[in-house]
């Protein structure tokens, strides 16, 4: 054994080791601007983790057992929700799955009342869906529970944002050959990306210029006039066109918008044939595009209309791996709200472990 | 325990002060190789073997460990690192780190996988860890090397191979690297 002799004081104060933004002690997802360019970043870190959960002969981990997840949805859903659903079960939170459509709400129980009812069922997480706009963020002032917002009218849809940016920073890590954990947010700086189509409908817009800004990409919305929001006050976009050829062949990234014709945009329009000749994704379109440039769409397609079938289809196109994504990235989202201490807070295990942070084993 | 994960663990930002030098790098080096004898003693051999560390201070022992084991036995040993913070007991208190990369090299169906982490202390990371890898595949068996042994054990965990056995008292802290094994304390900043 050689004599004492310490090793250097440990470094302190660097940039690098500084604590994490704690988006999640706010306990609720309910807008990008909630997480900011750090907050985005620590999402998709941990992502990456459940990435690899999900390569693993069996995807589960056992974070969240014995805690509770709803899923409540006003309004229709095929990926969100099973994506939320499979997301919980992943981390073997219970999850119980509660449709508007089919609850007391129909014998005029008031939106409030059956959120009251569930929440005192014992719930850790609420996973909201509503038609009009702030419904989580109202859910959130009624519960104790976390919220998470999975699409509020026109308003916002963080989780599809958080994994568009994941997707991407995905693609980025394989042109250059980097692992995916090697690519962070400075990576974003400068990319182009447009937003094509019914940007005023279109919470998933709302949410992606958010966060795509938010992490240093140059958004252009192109669309219609009618289809742009009467006022841009607040977007941080770098343009709006109306001219989808003039930008396609100088973006990195092309991504779609579904058209909302459920919420009317179909009156915006002369006809729907007019607005896929003159903003549809169509092969002849699709050519102008860069080499390289990716092509997205957050589902559900309307093929031939906003994208052909045969561009749907192309390698470029990510509209699988998007969904695929999806389940790692509301993984991270609710293992970051709800992997607290269980049974008490985090000092009190500190002081059990006898010096906490000790590490080991 | 890596520097960042300390830091990122509440209480958040406490400093890592070091008190005295329990081993020096080079004994640090003769444990591993003792350990490398130990494993391929024990187990006549390295058929189907595996070496696993644990993130993030078991990792560069594991790769070292292995290094040595093939060196020694002139066949290919793969190495993995696991990441347990979703099978924590006490999920929450530590961070999710970027680094802390989950990577097993292969099905451990039947293999023999020799953990390694760098100190062992309530047992509960091990725990954490054995339900981790059972996920990965049955396993033949599962062996424990650790560089530091502190006591204070909460579970029924024993190590079966050991670089030193070294009492502490509960407040202290251990950090163990190729570089040495140092005995501190942390202090709040």
């Amino acid at each position: 054994m050689t004599p004492p002799s310490p090793p250097p004081a440990s470094p302190t104060g660097s940039d690098d080791l500084k604590p994490p933004p704690a988006w999640h002690a706010g306990r609720h997802l309910l807008s990008v601007t909630d997480l900011g360019a750090e907050g985005i970043e620590e999402v998709l870190r941990v992502s990456d983790a459940f990435v690899e959960v999900a390569s693993r002969p069996i995807p589960k981990v056992p974070a969240l057992r014995g805690r509770t997840v709803v899923t409540l949805f006003a309004e229709e859903s095929t990926r969100t929700r099973l994506s939320f659903e499979t997301a919980a079960k992943r981390l073997s939170a219970d999850v119980l799955s509660f449709s508007l459509a089919s609850s007391s709400v129909k014998k005029g129980e008031s939106l409030r009342d059956t959120v009251e009812t569930v929440a005192a069922m014992g719930v850790d997480a609420f996973v909201v869906r509503h038609s009009s706009a702030g419904a989580a963020a109202q859910v959130a002032r009624w519960v104790d529970a976390a919220v998470i917002n999975a699409g509020d009218g026109w308003h916002e849809h963080p989780t599809q944002a958080l994994l568009d940016c994941y997707t991407i920073r995905q693609v980025l890590a394989e042109r250059a050959g980097r692992a995916v954990s090697d690519v962070g947010v400075k990576d974003f700086v400068g990319l182009r990306v447009a937003i094509v189509g019914d940007i005023a409908h279109s919470r998933v817009a709302r949410s992606g210029v958010l966060a795509l800004s938010a992490l240093g990409a140059e958004v252009t919305l192109v669309a219609p006039g009618s289809l742009v929001p009467p006022s841009l006050e607040g977007w941080p976009v770098t343009g709006v066109s109306h001219d989808l050829d003039a930008v396609l062949p100088h973006v990195d990234v092309c991504y779609l918008l579904r058209l909302q014709t459920e919420r009317g945009a179909g009156s915006f329009l002369p006809s729907i044939r007019e607005y896929t000749a003159d903003y549809g994704l169509t092969a002849r379109r699709a050519g102008l595009l860069a080499e390289g440039a990716l092509v997205m769409h957050p589902g559900p397609m309307n093929r031939g209309v906003e994208i052909a079938d045969e561009v749907a289809d192309l390698p470029r196109s990510l509209v699988l791996r998007q969904v695929a994504n999806g389940v790692a990235v509301r993984m991270a989202v609710l293992f970051l709200l709800l992997g607290q201490v269980v049974g008490g807070d985090a000092a009190g295990v500190v002081a059990d472990l006898g010096h906490g942070p000790a590490g080991d084993g | 325990m890596a520097e960042r994960e300390r830091r990122l663990t509440p209480p958040r930002g406490g400093v890592f002060v070091p008190r005295v030098q329990v081993l020096a790098p080079e004994d640090v080096q003769r444990a591993l190789t003792r350990i490398a004898h130990e494993i391929v003693e024990r187990n006549r051999g390295l058929e189907d073997a595996v070496v696993i560390g644990l993130q993030t201070g078991g990792v560069p022992l594991a790769f070292r460990l292995a290094q040595i084991l093939e060196e020694m036995e002139a066949t290919a040993v793969p190495v993995g690192m696991l990441d347990v913070a979703f099978y924590r007991d006490d999920i929450g208190i530590r961070p999710v780190l970027a680094e802390a990369i989950t990577a097993i090299p292969c099905d451990l169906a039947g293999q023999l996988v020799i953990l390694v982490d760098d100190v062992l202390f309530t047992g509960r990371t091990v725990r954490a860890a054995l339900n981790a890898l059972a996920d990965y595949g049955r396993a033949r068996a599962v062996q424990l090397a650790v560089m530091v042994d502190r006591g204070h054990r909460e579970l029924p965990v024993r190590p079966d191979y050991v670089g030193k056995n070294m009492p502490t008292r509960l407040d202290e802290q251990v950090d163990v690297s190729l570089d040495g094994v140092v005995l501190g304390d942390v202090v709040a900043r």
